[in-house]
């Protein structure tokens, strides 16, 4: 079972009061209507799975009830850190080189809020 | 390829068991191939097989990172059914069915295939209207499957607990008594011995670590561990890892990889009839013909190559088995295990041709691949050899992501399956 750092709770819980979102900064196209069936199967199924670093989303649904992402290695398990969401991809020392450019999503909007 | 037979056993016996020759042959790889398989698992053996065996091309070879079956196909619970919901499903899991009928025969190797039947539990109304939906669907299509009183189930499975003041009532169940189960290193090497009897290479310990490509896009063969070999048709059947080889062709794909977990107890003697399964409370279970009550657990939630999973999820299973069969509180676990399962949005497996020339896949097959073994190797045969998908395989694309005609399967069980 994991150990999760919630940045809201600011600290380590079980994984038993977390859900897994899936992948973070998938940015939702805000032309919906207008975009092809292959850019909707992009943003919608397309995932890049990766062996090794992952940015994903989790819920701390039986806690503070908010979203939040995290960079996890999907081999050991283990997570590099935790952060709130709308923040931009963080650099893991050793593991990425540079920051790719901040997606904005809907969740910049919600990490602000109160 | 000595035939193995009665005969056989009888004459080694006399021999001090000297004359047994090695299953399979392990070559150093060629320059070229015809055809690369990635994967050594069932699929990708089965598929090097029937290619051999019904297409003619034998210049294959297939490319395993680890030992043959080592993978998911020595990892699973060895469940075979194919009372799914969609024409799709039934399909391809019927056809499976029906070779599995005869595969031991086929491949002149014991694959242990024992019919002994699968039994779903229903606990609720929707259970019970959702599981009659599927038996109806099932013999409409010319599927066995029939609908049992909780008594009939009790009468089948005699350790069961029917009783009204059970944690998880039973008020039915279904019964595909074509369901049961097979020795899954078997599958693995009985069609390892019979592709290598038709000159297919078997390269173990070799692992793909790029897929070259040339001027005009098509694939032209894949970087080893052992060197680049080259290839007219690379064909990826790699469980788990799908999504990190077809990367390496700038392939991306619905799916993401988690742990699914099993777990076997101490040996027993014959105590448990056939599979079991409930979907609501999320129990697996069978006995395996040693004697080990082989169990299922579900998949841990986030995704992970790590080939473990959580323990709470093997005690959520292991509590909702002690409900079920009360019998069996006091047996020992002995092994626990996992196995990374790619699973996609709609929980139905993806088999077809990719953007990529000559490049084609066969993955998605999540936490329910081994049932589909024969079936699946067979139809990625024919796509394989022909370039487009068998008619049983046609709805099965990659494209459905796109069109969205998806097979949702996911929502037909109602859990992974």
């Amino acid at each position: 079972m994991l150990l999760i750092y919630c940045p809201y709770c600011e600290e380590e819980r079980s994984e038993l009061e977390f859900r897994h979102g899936g992948d973070a900064h998938v940015a939702r196209p805000t032309n919906m209507a207008d975009i092809s069936d292959e850019e909707f199967q992009e943003f919608f199924f397309l995932r890049d799975n990766p062996k090794g670093l992952i940015f994903e989303r989790w819920r701390h649904i039986h806690g503070c009830g908010r979203f939040f992402n995290a960079a996890r290695d999907t081999v050991s398990d283990k997570f590099y850190r935790s952060y709130k969401a709308g923040e931009p991809k963080p650099d893991i020392p050793g593991v990425t080189t540079a920051t790719e450019k901040t997606v904005e999503t809907y969740e910049a909007t919600e990490g602000t809020a109160k | 390829m000595r035939k193995y037979s009665v005969f056989a056993v009888a004459r080694e016996a006399m021999r001090g068991h000297k004359g047994w020759e090695a299953q399979w042959t392990s070559p150093e790889p060629r320059k070229e191939y015809d055809v690369i398989i990635v994967g050594g698992g069932g699929h990708g053996l089965g598929a090097a097989y029937y290619l051999a065996k019904e297409h003619g091309i034998t210049n294959i070879a297939v490319i395993e990172k680890g030992w043959l079956g080592g993978g998911n196909t020595g990892r699973n619970t060895t469940i075979i059914r194919s009372n799914y919901l969609y024409d799709e499903s039934m399909d391809i899991y019927e056809h499976s069915l029906k070779l599995w009928e005869g595969l031991s025969q086929d491949l002149n190797y014991n694959v242990m295939y024992s019919p002994r039947g699968v039994m779903m539990l229903s606990h609720n109304v929707h259970d019970k209207q959702s599981f009659q939906r599927h038996v109806h669907a099932n013999r409409l299509y010319g599927i066995d499957n029939e609908w049992l009183t909780p008594q009939q189930a009790k009468e089948f499975v005699p350790v069961l607990d029917i009783s009204a003041s059970a944690r998880y009532p039973i008020n039915g169940a279904a019964l595909q008594r074509r369901g049961g189960t097979a020795r899954h290193d078997a599958v693995a090497w009985g069609y390892a011995r019979a592709a290598s009897d038709r000159g297919v290479h078997v390269i173990q310990n070799c692992e793909v670590k790029g897929i070259r490509r040339g001027p005009d896009g098509a694939v032209t063969g894949v970087e080893t561990s052992k060197g680049f070999i080259g290839a007219k048709k690379v064909a990826v059947s790699a469980s788990g890892h799908n999504s990190v080889i077809l990367s390496m062709a700038d392939v991306k794909l619905p799916l993401h990889s988690v742990p699914l977990q099993a777990l076997v107890s101490e040996p027993m003697k014959p105590i448990f009839p056939c599979v079991v399964m409930s979907n609501s409370v999320h129990a697996y279970i069978s006995q395996s013909d040693k004697g080990e009550l082989v169990i299922g657990a579900g998949t841990d939630q986030y995704n992970s190559y790590s080939q473990t999973g959580g323990l709470q999820i093997i005690t959520h299973t292991l509590d909702a088995i002690c409900e079920l069969f009360p019998m069996f509180r006091r047996v020992k676990m002995m092994r626990q295990w996992g196995g990374i399962t790619d699973n996609t949005p709609d929980r139905s497996a993806i088999q077809g041709v990719t953007p990529v020339k000559n490049l084609f896949v066969n993955c998605g097959w999540g936490t329910g691949g081994f049932k589909a073994t024969p079936g699946s190797a067979h139809l990625f045969a024919h796509l394989i050899a022909k370039g487009e998908p068998h008619r049983l395989a046609a709805g099965l694309t990659l494209d459905r992501f796109r069109t969205g005609r998806l097979i949702d399967e996911a929502a037909a069980a109602a859990v992974a399956h």
